[in-house]
């Protein structure tokens, strides 16, 4: 086989990995746009499952509590991970350690195991008689459930940050009359703030998109993805279709938006950074790559 | 105060948070395993899980099975994503993150639809007159849905993993008399070791505790782990102390194998050296 057609055959199937990954949100994107309710017969063009998904009130409260629990979650997940990192830096080796290991444990956990052992904690808490009659699921539990899930990811982005910065940085402030406090705000804070911010919005994206940990936590709540579920429960529901299409869409220019600014923000800093490759939706904070940095991290110990 | 004492107090909030909804639930998991009801001490559920041992060894399988099937697709397209020029290469990623972005139930959905009787696959086969096959509420339709969900897992660790190595290796060993299976085996394989060991984790652990995958795609009729674990604690079999049996059941085997996987990722990394 020589090097054109090895080429070719290696063009082909990557061709058609993506046409596996990609036809059944085409085929789904195609379906909203069909007047029947049927999943495999067109019959016309109508943009009615739209009118409908935008006045489904159910869908709607449920985008609207998962955006205002990814938001506040985050927040205090990026504040609590934050001044962690910045503590446990600070502390001995061995006690380092034994604190990354726990806070690996929902990281790698099953989802379902994090979601039923919170559960549990809540059911047991229930019985002491916290949250009276009314109980304590609902807003609470899923807040605590989020931030929970949330904190380590902001751990194992701030503490690499953290880790390479120079320490003399912060003692030359020091040298030049800076109290710590002024030192940290002035020299350190900024240095860390892309990461920070990186953390956030992998807290933003995780916290939207989970359905395992906040099914079992959520009580009769009703988060997007707990509303995706309920419809699909539901035998024909061509709403979602519309949902889909939608969500990609949303998902795309974020993404295409965000390359946009990287590859403007990647010119100016070019000069500072060195060989290190900086994926545009690394800081973005995709599921995989934080996954996998974390995975790795973990399985090397 | 980078490294002075005072310091430390800046984790406390967080450890604090650690102990209380970390440590102690995974406590409470094990001693809600180790009860029954009115809290006595008791090992019947634990027992009890031998009932389930179809089902357990079910989920083992299909999660197994579609592991393996990632690995096979996902191992050329990480090579190949890794040998591209670098702009490409960032096209080519976001290609692979974005399906990933989509919450999984509606990627599910979508193919809880193609696979129907009388869904959109069928037809097709009918245009060619065969078929219809039964195809939804299958086990294959199950390793279908992790396979189509957690590609991308396998991808990006291999891709990671291959982008390290020198194409100068390649080309010597093809100069030195290596044919392509040879190739792959003593020289690709080998030193995508670590991205293999991470990829079989990240799709093994989300398959083999998924509960989603199974309801949609198989039916009532493919009871998976996750399924049983969820009819404990919401469902109508509400058993805690039994799913709580089950999932440090379940605990333990995804640690046993993480084990496995991380000292084959580490005498690989030696072997590198």
């Amino acid at each position: 086989m020589n090097k054109k057609q090895s080429r070719l055959l290696q063009r082909t199937y990557l061709i058609l990995i993506f046409c596996f990954m990609y036809l059944p949100i085409a085929v789904m994107i195609l379906f909203s746009f069909n007047e029947s309710k049927s999943r495999a017969l067109w019959t016309g063009f109508t943009l009615g499952w739209y009118k409908s998904l935008f006045h489904n009130d159910m869908i709607l409260s449920a985008l609207a509590l998962s955006l205002v629990l990814a938001l506040v979650s985050s927040v205090i997940a990026t504040v609590l991970g934050t001044l962690a990192t910045i503590g446990i830096n600070s502390m001995g080796r061995k006690t380092q350690l034994l604190i990354n290991n726990i806070s690996y444990v929902p990281v790698v956990n099953p989802e379902i195991i994090t979601g039923v052992s919170l559960m549990l904690l809540f059911v047991m808490a229930q019985r002491f008689g916290v949250g009276g009659e009314g109980g304590v699921f609902g807003w609470p539990t899923l807040m605590i459930a989020h931030i929970t899930f949330n904190v380590p990811y902001v751990i194992f982005n701030v503490g690499p940050k953290l880790r390479q910065l120079d320490p003399s940085i912060y003692n030359a402030a020091l040298d030049l009359g800076c109290t710590p406090k002024q030192a940290f705000f002035k020299v350190i804070m900024p240095q860390l703030t892309p990461a920070i911010l990186s953390a956030f919005l992998i807290c933003l994206t995780y916290s939207i998109d989970d359905f395992m940990i906040s099914y079992f936590n959520s009580g009769t709540m009703q988060t997007l993805p707990i509303a995706i579920y309920s419809m699909t429960r539901k035998k024909v529901s061509p709403e979602i279709n519309a949902l889909s299409a939608v969500m990609f869409i949303v998902i795309l220019s974020i993404i295409l938006i965000s390359n946009h600014l990287d590859s403007i923000w990647q010119r100016k800093e070019s000069s500072r950074h060195e060989k290190e490759t900086v994926f545009p939706a690394d800081r973005l904070g995709s599921d995989c790559f934080d996954g996998c940095c974390t995975g790795c991290a973990g399985l090397c110990g | 105060m980078l490294r002075s004492k005072t310091s430390r107090w800046a984790a406390a909030p967080y450890l604090v948070w650690m102990g209380v909804f970390i440590v102690v639930p995974l406590v409470i998991v094990i001693y809600y395993a180790m009860t029954n009801a009115d809290g006595t001490f008791t090992l019947d559920n634990l027992a009890q899980i031998g009932r389930y041992s179809s089902v357990f060894a079910r989920s083992l399988i299909l999660a197994a099975e579609a592991t393996v099937i990632c690995l096979i697709l996902a191992f050329p397209v990480g090579y190949t994503l890794s040998r591209l020029r670098a702009n490409k290469q960032h096209i080519m990623l976001m290609l692979v993150m974005l399906p990933m972005w989509m919450n999984f139930l509606l990627r599910t959905y979508a193919w809880m639809t193609l696979l129907e009787n009388n869904g959109l696959i069928n037809r097709l086969f009918g245009l060619f007159g065969v078929g219809p096959f039964h195809m939804i509420n299958t086990a294959g339709a199950v390793v279908l849905g992790m396979v189509y969900n957690y590609l991308p897992y396998m991808i990006l660790p291999l891709y990671t993993a291959m982008t390290k190595i020198d194409d100068s290796i390649v080309e010597a060993a093809q100069d030195l008399g290596c044919n392509t299976g040879k190739i792959l085996l003593r020289i690709l394989i080998p030193l995508s070791g670590p991205g293999i060991a991470t990829g079989i984790t990240m799709v093994f652990v989300p398959s083999v505790s998924t509960f989603i995958i199974s309801r949609m795609l198989g039916g009532g009729s493919n009871l998976l782990i996750g399924d049983l674990i969820e009819l404990q604690f919401l469902g109508n079999s509400y058993n805690l102390n039994l799913g709580s049996a089950m999932s440090l059941v379940l605990m333990v085997i995804v640690l046993v194998l993480m084990s496995f996987t991380s000292s084959f990722d580490e005498s690989e990394m030696e072997g590198v050296m």
